[in-house]
This record gives structure tokens, sequence and C-alpha cells, in this order.
């Protein structure tokens, strides 16, 4: 009864204003953190591919749980992505209530970001657009991985950035994925207010400085690994398919 | 040495039929010392007797003339051509407010309703006996009130902001700012619930996207980024 009743007189049934709104601020921004550090890691992972394969394939089966499970399950894997996924969407859910939503508010908001020339004006901007890209970006990544949580691997991994065409994709969804990222952690900084100080305005710009070095190092670790990636399947692409055998297994079958 | 200066003016007068919005250029000679107030009133008096501007103070305090300059809205009889090296000066009406004419623009109206929305005054039910001296006020906290009355309602913050563009609602940078001046008020017995039933919302507080325009284009740089953190924190953990 009592979301009826809000929903309709704009009171809760003690007859206040909604506490949900304070809420979904709240929601936004944890969930927004948590994917944002989440992706520090996931590109720590990622870039394991940078030292060797056989660091690669070793990182791979821990986090499929080899330390619990002899050889680790995939499984694990897919649980976790689901996971993400599931905080993801919520994300972006309340991501949504930001955005323009009619024509007016997008006209309005790109003639006053053109004219004002406003840096972190500007960089929302960049905020929203990526964040907007990534309802489709995001989502097919996301998919794909928790589906084929078993394909992960120094090949695997490279054959479907080569010989099944994602590296357009990550292309497009590294760069979205840190703009975004860690645009959103500096706001998320300035907005509740958590390095302020005694001069707020010297804290923003170390922050902006931080930021700035952030995208740079994700994006330059990102872009190398990828290249790594996309060189490995190009080599494999006659062999699509063949899974990764660390050099220490090939040793001890001789 | 006098430069010569170009003067581009967005002219509309919506209240005329025949009126299009469309710019105009006014060339003119730089004089020393020239602010963008002696400009303008040197135009309507030798080039444009039409045009219509607002000023009242000339310096800083009334806060009635603001316009957005080459893109960035700022008081205009604080603002000197001299800082403007190409000479070349575009003039808008600031948005976010009813236009009246030219670059006058209803700034008071906008204030008037905000200042409705977020019960811009002192709430208490103690009785005031006006025969005895006032309640003294710690001199810390009496400073603390007195940054944030420094707001002059020029509407700046507001025509910076591009929420408060894009959501005609939002109370605005000037309106949680008035919030904050009255929560450290200590006559002011309003509590947080009271203050959450003002500004708990997406046209409140949690509206604000931390765009920081307002804190950057504040003329009285008020510390608006802090203030509205602030108010974050404690409003969205009330119960
Ligand atoms: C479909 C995907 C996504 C959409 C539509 C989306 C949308 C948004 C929007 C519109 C905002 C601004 C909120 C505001 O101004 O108050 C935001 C904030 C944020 N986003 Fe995303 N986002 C997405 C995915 C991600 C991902 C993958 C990450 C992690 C890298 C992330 C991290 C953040 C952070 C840290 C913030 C700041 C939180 C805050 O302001 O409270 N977002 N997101
Ligand atoms: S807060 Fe600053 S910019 Fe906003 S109305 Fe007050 S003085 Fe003007
Ligand atoms: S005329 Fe008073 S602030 Fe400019």
């Amino acid at each position: 009864m009592s979301d009826l009743i809000e929903g309709y007189i704009g009171k809760t049934t003690n007859g206040k204003k909604s506490r949900i709104p304070a809420k979904l601020d709240y929601i936004q921004s944890l969930t927004g953190g948590f994917l944002a550090i989440f992706m520090w890691g996931h590109m720590m992972m990622v870039s394991s591919i940078l030292v060797s394969k056989d660091f690669m394939y070793y990182v791979t089966k821990f986090l499929e749980g080899s330390f619990i499970i002899d050889g680790g399950s995939p499984l694990m894997v897919s649980i976790f992505v689901f996971i993400v996924f599931v905080i993801f969407v919520v994300h972006a859910a309340l991501g949504m209530r930001k955005l323009p939503s009619n024509f007016k508010q997008y006209q309005v908001l790109k003639a006053h970001t053109k004219s004002i020339q406003h840096q972190d004006t500007q960089l929302w901007g960049y905020q929203a657009f990526t964040g907007f890209v990534m309802f489709f970006l995001g989502s097919i990544h996301l998919y794909i991985i928790m589906t084929n949580s078993a394909d992960i691997g120094p090949y695997a991994s490279a054959d479907r950035v080569w010989s099944e065409w994602m590296w357009p994709l990550y292309i497009a969804l590294l760069l979205a994925v840190e703009f975004h990222g860690t645009i959103g952690l500096y706001r998320l900084c300035i907005k509740w207010g958590w390095f302020d100080g005694k001069d707020p305005q010297a804290t923003r710009k170390r922050l902006k400085k931080v930021k700035w070095a952030l995208t740079g190092f994700f994006l330059t670790l990102g872009f190398a690994a990828l290249i790594v990636y996309m060189k490995i399947g190009m080599e494999h692409a006659d062999k699509v398919g063949e899974k990764y055998v660390p050099t220490s297994m090939i040793k001890e079958a001789k | 040495m006098s430069r010569d200066i170009t003067i581009s003016v967005l002219k509309f007068n919506p209240r005329d039929e025949d009126s299009k919005p469309e710019f105009v250029e006014y060339n003119l000679k730089e004089t020393p010392g020239m602010t963008l107030f002696i400009a303008l009133t040197k135009i309507r008096e030798e080039i444009d007797a039409d045009l219509s501007f607002d000023f009242v103070c000339r310096a800083g305090i009334c806060g009635s003339c603001g316009m957005v300059v080459n893109g960035v809205p700022t008081l205009a009889c604080r603002t000197l051509i001299e800082n403007y090296p190409d000479g070349k000066l575009q003039l808008i009406p600031m948005p976010a407010f009813e236009l009246i004419k030219d670059l006058s623009v209803n700034t008071g109206k906008w204030m008037d309703n905000m200042s409705t929305k977020v019960e811009s005054w002192i709430v208490s039910n103690d009785e005031v006996d006006i025969t005895k001296i006032e309640e003294k006020m710690d001199p810390d906290t009496a400073d603390a009130v007195f940054e944030l009355d420094r707001c002059i309602e020029c509407g700046i913050c507001v025509a910076s902001c591009a929420t408060a563009l894009m959501r005609p609602d939002f109370v605005g940078p000037a309106g949680l700012n008035r919030i904050a001046r009255f929560s450290i008020d200590p006559r002011d017995k309003r509590t947080d619930d009271d203050f959450y039933e003002l500004i708990g919302d997406d046209n409140g507080i949690f509206g604000c996207m931390s765009l920081l325009s307002c804190e950057d284009h504040c003329p009285k740089h008020l510390p608006l980024q802090n203030k509205i953190a602030y108010l974050r924190r404690k409003l969205v953990s009330v119960k």
C-alpha cells in the first residue's frame, strides 16, 4: 500500500518526503565506486599477458578457484561475472536518471557545454556519453564472458579478440570505461567532499591531476595488453579453439 | 592609445511580435580602465538607445548585471575590457531566467521562487523579546553564517549550471547555499528532517551532478563545492 500512497501522493505513510532519492544517490555512488575499483583489478589481470602467456594462464586458473578446487572451475568465474553484471545494470539504471531525457534537455546541454568551455561540465558530458555507449558494449562483453567462462586463457582470449572480431568492440569499450571510470571516481570524491580538508580547491586540483594520471596509466596498460592479444590471436588464427598448455606441463609430458 | 573594440549583443524582445533574436555589432573605442558597464552605457548613449541591460551598484554588490560574456556568465560591472586581448566581446542574456529584453533578465522572480521553495528565513518558535539584548552568537559561527550570507543573488551560478538549465525545477547552487546558511544558524530551529522535506529529492541536493560550474564562476567565491558536499552527507543519512 505504501508504494501506492507514495507514488500518487508523493509522501510516505507518515507524511514525510520519500527517503528513496537519498538511497538512489547513495547506491549510484556505491555501484559506480565498486565498478571503477573493480576495473582496476580487472585491468591488472588482463595485462598479466604482458608478463607472459604462462603468467596469464596461472592468473586465470587462480581466479577459477584453483586454490580451493583442484584445477579450478570456470563456474566460479561465471558466478562472479553475473554479480558484476547485476551491479552494472543497477548502476546504469540509476545513471539514466541523470542523462538528458528529452530533446530540449539535450539541446540546452549541448549549447551550454559548447559555449561555457568549462572542463568539469565537459567531463560530465564525456561521462554521460561513455555511460550510454556502455549500455551496449558493456552488456555484450559481460554476457559473452559470463557464458564462455571456460574460454579464458592466453589462446582462447586472443582468439576471441582476433578471430571472433572482439577487438573493435574492445577498443571502444576500453576508451569508454577508462574515461567514465576515472572521471567518475574524481566526481565521487568531489560529490561527497571526501578529501576537502582545509582547502577544497587545492584538493580538487590535486584530484584532477591524479584522475588524468590514472586515465593515462590504465589506457596505456589496456592498449598494450590489447595489442599483445591481437598479435597472439593473429598468429594463432589457423588453430582457433586450441587451448594453451603451460610450459611446465609440456616439460612434464616429455 | 585606444583600441577599437567590437561588442556583439544578442538582441531580442520577447514581447514584440516582430522581434527576432539576432546579434547586433557595436564598434567603439576603448577608454582607459573601461568596464563592460561603461562600454554598454556608451553604446546606449551614442549608438543604440533601444539596448536594454541592467545595472544598479556598478561595484559587484547588487547582483543585477549578470550576463554571458564570450560564453561565461559574469558580472558586467566587474568585467574589464582590457582583459579581452582581441577586443571582441559577445554578450548573451543569462539562460535559466525569464528574458525581459536583450541582456535584461528577471533574476528576481527566480530568486523569489527559490526563496519560497527553500523557506529562506529563520524558523523558530522562540518568543522574541525586543526589549532585551539579542542572544549572543559564537563569533566563529557568526563568521560562518556571514560567509554564506555574502550571496548577492546574481544568478551566475544558476546560469552556469547545466543541471539547472536542463531541469528548471532544480533549486540550484544559490538555493542549496541558502539551506547551508540556515542550517548553521543557531537561531534556526529546523532539524535535518525539516531540511530534508525542502531539498531531499532530485530537484534539491540529490539532483546536483557535481559539475562545479557554480563554484568556478560565482563572483563572490562562495564555497559552493564544499557546502553542497556537506549538505549531501548530512541529508543522505536522514532516517
Ligand atoms: C551502462 C553502463 C553505465 C552507465 C549508463 C553509466 C552512467 C553513469 C552516469 C550517467 C553517471 C553520472 C551520475 C551523476 O552525475 O550523478 C555515472 C557515474 C559513475 N559511474 Fe557510471 N555508468 C555505466 C557504467 C559504469 C562502469 C562500468 C563504471 C566503472 C568503471 C562506472 C563508474 C562510475 C562512477 C565511479 C561514477 C560516479 C558515481 C557518482 O557520481 O555517484 N560506471 N555513471
Ligand atoms: S551563489 Fe554566487 S553566483 Fe550564485 S547567486 Fe550567489 S553570489 Fe551569485
Ligand atoms: S551592477 Fe551591481 S553587481 Fe554589477
